[in-house]
């Protein structure tokens, strides 16, 4: 369906390649994901497959993209839009029209599709995606996941055999993204559309993938199919690309999920790729960690969820007892919280939360998309509406604060992070910043090389990652050592490598004493990094403990690590090595 | 526009009004509004007779006939929330006119209201004068001269407010649809410009530093101004992969030339309509011309696009009912000074011609405010 033949490509202006010499393909009906750390070139790989690399983005490709038998190179992205139906990163930022179904139908309308049968896919993209009860809504009042799911379905509607998406689900709670990945899914299986997608939560997509395209940084792709089955095809190589099942895949690559890393940990072959089949093999590795038989265990699940009562947990849980600790102890807060409320009109996004936030801590906030976290976390901030209740941190309202003395107390990374950049220049931002937080000459600029090696500091910021630009930005707040630091949605666009390095960063400030808040959907992040785990729905909170509690006690923010081995309460792979370790 | 949804569901209509509008966009099928044309026709006409208003009172008349049919219809939406905007600016314009008559204006007549000193400017400025006696006759034709521009900008406000410009521009001919969509998003630029503004403030505060002059405007405009080019690359990639601007059959060069001479005759015939000043001989001959170009214009045009409409508006009895009050003022603003009957109803009366009052004016006005019982979303 797709195939690329010794295909480099290399944007106007760039020194090096981001794809050298790529050849695979890949067979109709078939799901395939792009695995590769950030910036190794898995936009521009979806790109060049409906043709907008180079046709809209210019840039330099040699070799020869075939989509559906048809050469990219003579047909430029609208007149492969009947074949390939694309959904971008944001995708509000593709929205044409103002309502759902206007939408759906935008590209049958430009590929002139008689009104009947318009009429008839609409309906049938709309029972596909349940999206039923939001089909007369205006866009723009929509969840990040409702909007997901219409822009697939605007993508779908012109009936492309080919669905490209990068990053379907990295703005997405995990429930919707449960139920995006579901409607690929069905795609994939009943109407036998080819589905390739990037994503950088490998946790999400790795057990629907059939097959893998695993970049390296240095621009060459690997591809893998499920259908091979066998890691022995993970050596075999045509040209610049090796194919292989993706847990033939996984076994080499940098980028892997918790799930892939347990297994490697825990020796498993072939590589189990979806909880169920690791919870089949995990049977002797939870009687290794408890030194018990697991189906004793199983029929007892009480008495596992409790911190103290398996040996294991209570001998590894060394460096979040400690924290732990600081939740019992009444110590002096960094954050407290009263009934705050916040009232956007007659929409309540947060309804009398009352909260503290001690120091030492790392508090992960979570819930679905539109309880109200970023609310939460401007008006805690100071500067965002509140419509009731009171803040104070450190003993001072942050709200009646200016700007440069509420930063030394308190500082929020937003969810778009680049708003808050404006020179033309990382080291321009960089010593900014050292100037205003009175910090040392390239104390900025040595945080942001801990968050993101290697990055040029003469560039202008638009001209990196979002990640990289996110690392800057965490650098700028960071510098100045604020006493609390909120952050919303700090993983997005950060691969497993950056998200470790942002943990121990974070980590670094909260044994400072800072407090540290963060909202996310990641949950294997906050798995890593959180000490306490607060669930806001509609805007009150509903759950409030430690992390190790409230992520194995729940359905949807269990992290993989406990589902498989649940009931222990083990949250991380590192959880389950030092556990090892510690055993005899 | 809902019919056939409507034909297998009779209640759902019912049920979303009884829910109140909110819930009933939300969660039943939006209330069926009338055609965009319909409400564009019915401003048109007002608009029309604004340009003949002889005063005060009848511009005042086709003012309030056009805020009640606004209240009475108009359905929550950005564009209709805008109409008190309108308000505001229509108020500015007669207030503005008012200290400009008081300031600079020609003081004639003896009914003096307030008796301010005349301070003579120097030679180069002859015949200006600034302040001067106001009398009374002088402010009211300064007050009527802003009412009557004040309702032509409420005329246009009020087709904004009660049809969503989007749909509007769905209604438009084939041949117009590839200019459909970049208009639709310079529509959505605005907003979308205020709201990054706003977000990049409010984020800048974040980093603690208070930024003045230059540098502040600087720090601000610059992530706003990336942030919509990014965003418009990134729009511009969508509409590309989703066949926008597909080459139908013919040049589409043709299809240009054919659709700016269309556009051109519509901008000349509706001049000669609405300028009541030009000579009468020529204003029929361009308006002849002007549609027949319009039409024949988009009628080539059409035929070489190949798109088409999803579930395009539905015209029926009360669009037409709407769109006939429009036509009826315009041909009786039209009509009525031919037959002599300009008359102000009181016989020659100083103040009724000072106050403008006009029988063809009450007239218009009521036809104006029709549409308030046909109009609504139903």
């Amino acid at each position: 369906m797709i195939s690329l033949d010794r295909v480099t490509f290399r944007y106007a202006g760039a020194a090096a390649a981001v794809l050298t010499d790529v050849t695979l393909t890949i067979p109709e009906g078939e799901m395939c994901l792009i695995v590769g750390e950030t910036g190794s070139g898995k936009s521009t790989l979806l790109q060049l497959v409906n043709g907008l690399a180079p046709h809209f983005t210019g840039g330099n490709l040699s070799g020869t993209v075939t989509v559906g038998g048809l050469d990219t190179r003579t047909n430029p992205p609208r007149d492969l839009a009947g074949i390939v139906g694309v959904v971008g990163q944001d995708p509000v930022a593709g929205f044409v029209t103002d309502r759902v179904d206007d939408e759906l139908a935008y590209s049958m309308e430009q590929l002139g599709i008689p009104a009947p049968i318009m009429r008839q896919r609409v309906e049938e993209v709309i029972d596909l995606l349940g999206l039923d009860r939001i089909r007369h809504r205006s866009l723009s009042a929509l969840s990040a996941g409702e909007q997901q799911r219409v822009a697939i379905g605007a993508a779908l509607t012109a009936q492309p055999r080919v669905l490209v998406l990068d990053e379907p689900t990295s703005a997405l709670d995990p429930s919707a993204a449960e139920e995006v990945l579901a409607a690929l899914l069905r795609l994939v299986h009943d109407l036998g559309v080819t589905v390739l997608l990037a994503e950088h939560r490998l946790e999400r997509v790795i057990q629907y993938a059939d097959s893998v395209v695993l970049l390296e940084g240095d621009g060459t792709a690997h591809c893998g199919t499920a259908h091979c089955g066998s890691a022995r095809c993970g050596s075999a190589r045509y040209g610049s690309a090796r194919y292989g099942s993706p847990a033939a895949m996984m076994e080499s690559s940098l980028v892997a999920p918790p799930i892939i890393e347990l297994g490697r940990l825990a020796g498993w072959q072939p590589l189990p790729l979806s909880i169920r089949d690791a919870r089949r093999v995990a049977g002797p590795l939870r009687e290794r960690l408890t030194g018990r038989p697991t189906d004793r265990l199983t029929d007892r699940p009480a008495e596992c969820l409790g911190e103290e009562s398996t040996p294991a947990n209570s001998e590894h849980a060394t460096t979040r007892s400690a924290d732990a600790r600081s939740i019992d102890s009444p110590r002096s807060e960094n954050l407290r919280a009263v009934n705050l409320s916040v009232h956007y009109g007659r929409v309540i996004a947060v309804d009398g939360v009352s909260l503290t936030v001690n120091p030492g801590e790392i508090t992960a906030l979570m819930g679905r998309n539109g309880s109200g976290k970023s609310s939460l976390l401007w008006a805690l901030q100071g500067s965002g509406l509140r419509s009731g209740g009171t803040v104070h941190v450190s003993g001072l309202d942050p709200a009646t604060l200016s700007p440069d003395e509420a930063i030394q107390h308190i500082v929020l990374v937003p969810q778009r992070p680049s708003d808050l950049l404006y020179l033309d220049s990382v080291a321009a931002e960089c010593q900014e910043s050292d100037r205003a937080a009175g910090a040392d000459q390239g104390a900025t600029s040595a945080i942001f090389e801990r968050l993101s090696p290697g990055v040029s500091r003469t560039t202008h910021p638009r001209d990196h990652s979002e990640g990289q630009r996110l690392a800057l930005v965490l650098a700028l707040q960071l510098v100045g050592k604020p006493a609390v630091i909120l952050l919303d949605e700090p993983t997005r666009g950060l691969d497993y490598t950056a998200k470790k390095r942002l943990s121990a960063v974070l980590a670094e400030h909260a044994e400072r004493g800072a407090a540290v808040f963060l909202s996310s959907h990641d949950v294997e992040f906050v798995a890593r990094i959180a000490d306490r785990v607060v669930v806001l729905s509609e805007g009150e909170i509903i759950t409030d403990g430690p992390a190790r509690i409230v992520l194995t006690a729940s359905a949807t923010f269990a992290p993989q690590v406990s589902r498989i081995l649940r009931p222990l309460t083990f949250l991380t792979v590192d959880d389950v090595r030092d556990a090892l370790g510690g055993a005899p | 526009m809902l019919t056939s949804a409507a034909r297998t569901t009779p209640h759902s209509d019912t049920i979303a009004s009884d829910l109140g509008s909110e819930q009933g966009v939300a969660r039943g099928k939006s209330l069926r509004t009338l055609h965009p044309v319909a409400w564009w026709v019915w401003a048109l006409g007002i608009a029309l007779a604004t340009t003949r208003s002889p005063g005060l009172v009848s511009s005042a008349i086709l003012i309030a006939a056009i805020v009640v049919v606004v209240a009475v219809c108009h359905q929550p939406s950005a564009f209709s929330r805008a109409f008190p905007a309108y308000l505001a600016l229509a108020a500015s314009v007669v207030a503005l006119r008012v200290v400009f008559y008081v300031l600079v204006g020609l003081k004639t007549g003896t009914d003096v209201l307030l008796p301010l000193p005349s301070i003579p400017l120097p030679e180069w400025a002859a015949g200006i004068a600034l302040l001067g006696p106001v009398t009374i006759s002088g402010l009211l034709a300064a007050i009527s001269a802003g009412l009557a521009l004040a309702a032509l900008l409420l005329c246009f406000g009020a087709a904004v407010a009660l049809t969503n410009p989007q749909r509007t521009l769905r209604s438009l001919p084939a041949s117009l649809h590839v200019l459909g969509t970049p208009a639709v998003i310079a529509m959505t630029v605005a907003p979308q410009l205020v709201e990054s503004w706003q977000r990049v403030r409010k984020a800048q505060a974040l980093r603690g530093r208070v930024l003045r002059g230059r540098k502040a405007v600087a720090a601000t405009t610059l992530p706003v101004l990336q942030d919509a080019l990014e965003r418009s690359i990134a729009r511009a990639a969508s509409m590309d992969s989703r066949g926008y601007a597909r080459v139908h059959r013919g040049s589409s060069r043709v299809v240009l030339a054919l659709l700016l001479s269309a556009l051109l005759g519509a901008a000349i015939g509706t001049y000669a309509l609405l300028d009541g000043t030009g000579p009468r001989w020529l204003a029929v001959p361009l308006l002849a011309f002007g549609g027949a170009a319009a039409i024949t214009g988009s009628i080539i045009a059409s035929r070489r696009v190949a798109t088409t409409r999803y579930r395009p508006d539905v015209w029926r009895v009360r669009e037409s009912l709407v769109a006939t009050c429009g036509v009826a003022i315009a041909g009786v603003v039209l009509v009525m000074p031919l037959l002599g009957a300009a008359g102000t109803g009181f016989g020659a009366s100083s103040v009724a011609a000072a106050s403008g009052w006009s029988i063809t004016f009450a007239v218009c006005g009521i036809l104006a405010v029709i549409p308030a019982s046909i109009g609504r979303a139903r």
